[in-house]
């Protein structure tokens, strides 16, 4: 570049760089995208067919397109959505997006509106003085926050320049006050001296190529660092009609343009000659015109043009793919997401291995298989393997109706259920799903039914949707680390529920390892780690397939077996105390000081059929919006500009239930709790059996047993309790949801969902505010350790109080057997109707039960990880096997159990 | 403001600059359950809210301050809020997008005292405090839906906004420079960088430096063998994107080991107008999602950086202690800093 003053190459990026160092020859801007200048993709953007748009756009870039100019100026089209859209769709394309985008419109709206879009420094194409000094200094001060390089166009308020004078002149000034004013850097301002017409017959429009190239000239000589472009076509706009003259003209200009220091330029390739290629004769006249030669130099280019034949136009782009056998090419067109010839390509296959599933067995899986293996070597990358699933996605959808119906077994004529149902779901605490959706594709590509429960989701779901939908695979993704222990969680519950269905599991952070390690051992079903999406189909195929899963599950189980062993061999100790250190490192309690209150009443208390119209104002309504997918806390939720007015209905609506819940009688609430003295005995805590009828009765607690700072205990639920001396504890079990059936049945029968959903979420509601009122009157009266409390439903939900109710089965006692003694200790299935299922769920469903700790230090805390130590102590001191006892705290253990011990 | 603006470009000059590690390895350590991240204001959060680390400034802000202070100690010239994640939309999977504010200016505010402290004890060392801004959870030019290619999870106008609100908070609080990092998808970058020069013409803070502005440093993540960050843009094509500002610094982060990053670390080196910065994991995670290179192995790797004059500030990303930053201030104390490519240099 001629410029002798320093100012640095104007830079530019989309995907890739693009910098214009002396290397850099004229830069071509692809303007087929543009709706001004293409019919076709005028029309193609107004029928919405942004498919089709978007390859108009990837041919400009296999044409040799170095920027990517997009107008979307067109009166029947909302401008601002269609740039947005479109250039959404060019970002999922690596291909094209890899070069630089330019934002070209003449309202201030859309540009901005695309400027939002593009993550690359791309171009504004255009602003001018057209409309003052104020309103150009305000958009390129704009313009640069985005951090964009601008089109300034030779105009002003007196009009667009049209002479060699006013174009220096309006750029001069343009230059001046973008580099002084608002420090624009003069690298990224490009000028468009405006191409015009010539040889059009009016004398005035004779040197308008001349003044251009004189312009141009001016511009990089005397406006450093500044650039030069143009839209090369105009200047033939004569010569409509004859493409032959024009690509001659259109091959001059751009030749003594160049030299004059233009450059980039909007020229469409399939409308260029090459200039060495152009005959004599042509050039010599087109050349006189260009430059004004002489006075007859346009009659003498239209005499000529008239015995110019036009040509057939030059086809080449590189379609050698298109000769590969139809396996190679539809590995081509996963590979390189090209949608052009896919369904013609998959009939062919169809057609030349006579069965559809073997279409997608065969070259389709294969050429996926091809996908993720360059994912998995950094050689493609994430947009490019979505879009490879799309080219996938259309394959099989066009091969469906070819396939064999769901429903029945072609082999044996059965009547089976044979859809393959695959439930995906990122786990709890984790919100990437990317992997996860590629899985989902890739699968739903291979004919089974995708049940994608999205993101963080909590096991429970997980669990019952994959039972209630008959799920013949769970997958689980994540890609944070804590995700991890997560994914344990969810197998261990899967193994205590009984469950049999073959877990995958894979995400960023998850590995062959880890998933031999900690997962497939706390869980009989199959467990595999999936690398990625690809290799997910063969892996379900196995897991599924009745002929091949036993064979298959002994193989895998045996070889996370063996990676296990060799693992164990090379673990140090973990970061845990022992259960011996943990336990001298309890929650430090003054106890000199402290007396235990006696309650008032020791022993078990019975309230039934409690009064639901005192208890509905105990109600923490902000779960109950939760329940329904509405996110806010109450009573704010119900003016949130984005929810109120739903929440506010639901609330009312809930409100005329609870009246009728409560004046008819729908629910019934029974509660029992009992208060009793207790001994420590280590981490249990041992009721005194004068008021149990001398049956032994003894609470089992857990310690946290992680290393902790400095200051920071090893808690336990025991450690609120007096060490020496007689100190109280409590139990309880409340619900609010007997009698609920007879209703729930009137629902059902009438097809009500929203009733039916309204009345157990106030079923759970009362249950909970049960077991708040329940907790005050405790507190109040029946043990008494805070006679004067006085708080409001709010305090009562900020736990503003003395003392605690962990839950078992709740992070603080996490182990959910104890909910039997609970039950016995209290008689709750004689006392209040309620009853605990085998794995210890608690029926009603609408029900809570916990214990009371008064001690004003009291908190929750969560147990944590525990080692097999503590383990030990915990079965020992239960009466069970360590199996046992480790299958019923597998979430908790900071260990992997051996294999060889089997709970009964 | 100015004088701490100043004191940092002198300190730059002089020597490479120690930003701190990790601090959710440091977190872990505490083995911090749920109520540890709850007080009175988030007791009723039903959520779980463990490991939405950045409450740990409102609800055991010593941790924090604790955290602070042994990278200080271990030679860290520069400490990053506890922010990663305090934007409204970030919190937003909490039900917290409303404490997005209070959340940064709490942050800074603690970071800001123990650097006070420390400066005033040692003038000869001032410490300098880094508002921490991540990427968010959600991508602009990424659609989360395969099927809708399309589609987006995040505008550019709503990361504007919550950016905005966070910067408010940071400054407010008393950052002494912006660090918009681990960036993924450079359009949430740029969504940052926007809302920085929106922040700083309405508050009057110039944009430059030298000018006495809040300095502003930006770290991109590459995020794997590609050699790309998560949307696609190779590292060179990132620096142009971002190079609108004037930077204090561009550099990367995360995602990998130092080793890892050296190809990257050279383009920028070679091309970067600002100055240059790297704050690697220790190693490539383990199968079990832990890193487990040592000081003394992830400052030799360091070290070949420094050897070359590639750098001009270094710290730690995930699974860094300050064991690491001591390690690695131990060993850039012996090296000159990159001297800044000058801006009409051609390549």
């Amino acid at each position: 570049m001629s410029n002798s003053t320093k100012v640095p190459n104007l830079q530019l990026s989309g995907l890739e760089p693009l910098v214009f160092n002396e290397t850099l020859n004229f830069v071509n801007i692809g303007e087929r995208t543009n709706v001004t200048g293409s019919k076709k993709f005028a029309r193609l953007v107004l029928n919405d067919n942004y498919d089709e748009a978007l390859e108009v756009a990837l041919d400009q870039v296999r044409g040799g397109a170095q920027i990517l100019d997009v107008c979307m100026d067109e009166a029947m089209l909302d401008g601002e959505a269609a740039m947005v859209r479109f250039l959404n769709l060019v970002a999922s394309e690596p291909e094209i997006s890899r070069i630089p985008v330019m934002v070209d419109s003449s309202k201030w709206k859309i540009i901005l509106a695309g400027l939002k879009c593009i993550q690359g420094k791309g171009i504004v194409n255009s602003i001018s003085l057209k409309n003052g000094e104020e309103e150009f200094l305000y958009q390129a001060k704009t313009i640069k926050k985005f951090g964009a390089a601008v089109v300034v166009m030779a105009f002003d308020e007196k009009g667009q320049a049209d002479s060699y004078d006013r174009r220096i002149e309006i750029c001069k000034k343009s230059y001046d006050l973008l580099t002084q004013k608002i420090k624009f850097k003069p690298q990224d301002i490009i000028f468009d001296p405006n191409v015009f017409p010539v040889a059009t017959g009016m004398d005035e429009h004779k040197n308008n190529a001349v003044d251009y190239f004189r312009a141009t000239k001016w511009i990089k000589e005397n406006l450093p660092g500044a650039k030069v472009s143009g839209g090369v076509s105009n200047v033939s706009f004569s010569f409509r009609g004859n493409n032959p003259v024009r690509e001659a003209m259109h091959a001059v200009f751009l030749y003594h343009a160049i030299q004059h220091g233009m450059d980039m330029g909007i020229v469409n390739p399939a409308m260029l000659e090459i200039y060495d290629d152009i005959p004599k004769e042509l050039l010599e006249r087109v050349e006189d015109v260009m430059w004004n030669k002489r006075d007859d130099a346009t009659e003498r280019l239209l005499d000529f043009a008239d015995s110019v034949k036009s040509r057939g136009k030059k086809g080449k782009e590189d379609e050698a793919w298109r000769s590969f056998t139809v396996e190679k090419r539809m590995q081509h067109a996963l590979v390189k997401g090209v949608l052009d010839y896919i369904l013609e390509d998959t009939e062919e296959a169809r057609l030349k291995l006579k069965d559809a599933l073997k279409v997608i067995e065969g070259p389709l899986m294969d050429g996926m298989n091809v996908v993720g293996d360059l994912f998995g070597e950094g050689k493609m990358f994430l947009p490019q393997v979505v879009k490879s699933a799309r080219v996938m996605k259309k394959a099989v959808a066009y091969l469906e109706p070819y396939m064999p119906l769901p429903g029945t077994n072609e082999t044996t004529g059965e009547q089976e259920d044979n859809v393959k149902r695959i439930l995906l779901a990122t786990v709890k605490g984790d919100v990437h799903d990317i992997g996860k959706n590629i899985v989902g594709v890739v699968l739903a590509c291979n004919s089974y039914k995708i049940i994608d429960l999205g993101v963080m989701v909590e096991t429970d779901r997980i669990i019952q949707e994959a039972l209630d939908n008959k799920a013949h695979i769970i997958g689980l993704s994540g890609l944070i680390t804590p995700s991890l222990d997560e994914m344990v969680n969810v197998a261990a519950e899967m193994e205590r529920r009984g469950l049999d269905i073959p877990l995958l599991i894979g995400g960023a952070t998850t590995s062959r390892i880890h998933t031999a390690v900690k997962i497939d051992p706390v869980y009989s079903g199959i467990v595999v780690h999936v690398a990625d999406a690809s290799k997910s189909v063969p892996v379900a195929g196995d897991a599924i397939n009745k002929e091949t899963r036993d064979e298959y599950k002994k193989e895998i189980k045996a070889t996370y077996q063996k990676l296990r062993e060799v693992h164990a061999a090379k673990q140090e100790v973990k970061q845990m105390a022992t259960y011996k250190e943990a336990k001298s490192n309890p929650v430090a309690i003054d106890w000199s000081t402290y007396v235990p209150v006696k309650p008032k009443k020791i022993g078990v208390t019975v309230l039934k059929d409690m009064d639901l119209s005192v208890i509905r104002d105990y109600i923490d309504w902000t779960p109950f919006f939760s329940t329904w997918m509405l996110s806010g806390r109450f009573p704010k939720i119900l003016k949130d500009p984005v929810v109120g007015t739903e929440a506010l209905k639901l609330y009312n609506d809930a409100n005329k239930m609870l009246d009728r819940i409560v004046n008819e009688g729908w629910l019934k609430a029974n509660a029992v709790f009992g208060l009793f003295p207790v001994q420590r005995s280590g981490d249990d805590l041992v009721v005194d059996p004068q008021f149990t009828g001398g049956k032994p009765y003894s609470f089992h607690f857990l310690r946290q047993q992680g290393r902790k700072g400095k200051n920071v205990p090893n808690r336990s639920l025991t450690d609120y309790i007096h060490p020496d001396a007689t100190d109280y504890m409590g139990g309880f079990a409340v619900t609010a949801g007997l009698n609920i059936e007879a209703k729930l049945k009137d629902f059902k029968e009438q097809g009500d969902d929203y009733n039916d959903i309204m009345l157990k979420a106030m079923a759970d509601r009362l249950a909970e505010a049960t077991a708040e009122y329940l907790h005050l009157r405790v507190r109040k009266d029946f043990w008494g350790y805070s006679p004067a409390e006085s708080l409001e439903n709010e305090e009562l939900i900020k736990e503003n109080y003395t003392g605690i109710r962990p839950a078992p089965g709740y992070p603080a006692c996490p182990e959910h057997s104890e909910k039997r003694t609970l039950f016995d200790l209290l008689e709750v299935e004689k006392n209040a109707s309620m009853t605990l299922t085998d794995s210890f769920a608690m029926y009603p469903t609408s029900s809570v039960s916990g214990f009371y700790f008064g001690h004003p230090e009291s908190k929750y805390f969560g147990l944590g990880k525990i080692g097999e130590d503590q383990v030990a102590d915990y079965a020992r001191r239960k009466g069970v096997s360590l199996a046992q006892a480790e299958k019923w705290l597998s979430p908790n253990l900071a260990y992997t159990p051996k294999l060889t011990s089997t709970p009964q | 403001m100015e004088r701490r603006t100043d004191l940092l470009l002198q300190q730059l000059q002089k020597r490479i600059l120690i930003l701190d590690g990790a601090m959710g390895t440091m977190i872990q350590r505490y083995g911090l359950q749920e109520e540890d991240f709850r007080n009175q204001e988030l007791a009723a959060v039903k959520k779980s809210l463990k490991g939405n680390n950045d409450l740990l400034s409102l609800t055991r802000p010593g941790i924090i301050k604790d955290i602070h202070k042994a990278y200080f100690e271990a030679g860290a010239d520069i400490v990053e809020t506890n922010t990663f994640s305090s934007t409204s939309i970030a919190q937003e999977d909490y039900g917290l997008s409303e404490i997005a504010y209070k959340l940064n200016f709490e942050s800074a505010k603690i970071a800001r005292e123990v650097a006070d402290d420390f400066s005033s004890r040692e003038p000869d060392k001032p410490r300098f405090v880094a508002g921490a801004i991540g990427p968010t959870n959600r991508t602009a030019s990424l659609s989360p839906d395969v099927n809708d290619p399309g589609f987006r999870a995040v505008s550019f106008d709503q990361l504007v906004a919550a950016y905005s609100e966070q910067i408010e908070g940071l400054l407010d609080g008393g950052v002494d420079l912006l660090l918009v990092e681990t960036v993924f998808d450079t359009l949430n970058a740029k969504a940052a960088i926007f809302a920085i020069q929106e922040v700083y013409e309405k508050r009057n803070i110039p944009l430059e430096p030298s000018e006495g502005g809040v300095p502003i440093m930006v770290s991109g993540t590459i995020t794997d063998a590609s050699g790309r960050t998560l949307s696609g843009q190779t590292t060179e094509a990132f620096l142009i994107s971002i190079s609108h500002v004037p930077l204090l610094s561009i550099g990367l982060n995360c995602a990998l080991g130092a080793a890892e990053l050296r190809p990257y670390l050279k383009v920028l080196s070679d091309k970067s107008p600002f100055n240059v910065s790297v704050y690697p994991n220790a190693g490539l995670p383990n199968e079990f999602g832990e890193y487990d290179q040592g000081p003394e192995e992830m400052s030799e790797e360091v070290t070949l950086f420094l050897k070359q004059g590639w750098l001009n500030i270094v710290g730690g990303c995930c699974g860094t202690t300050p064991e690491h930053i001591a390690a690695l201030a131990k060993s850039a104390s012996n090296f000159p800093p990159r001297i800044k490519q000058a801006l009409t240099q051609e390549d």
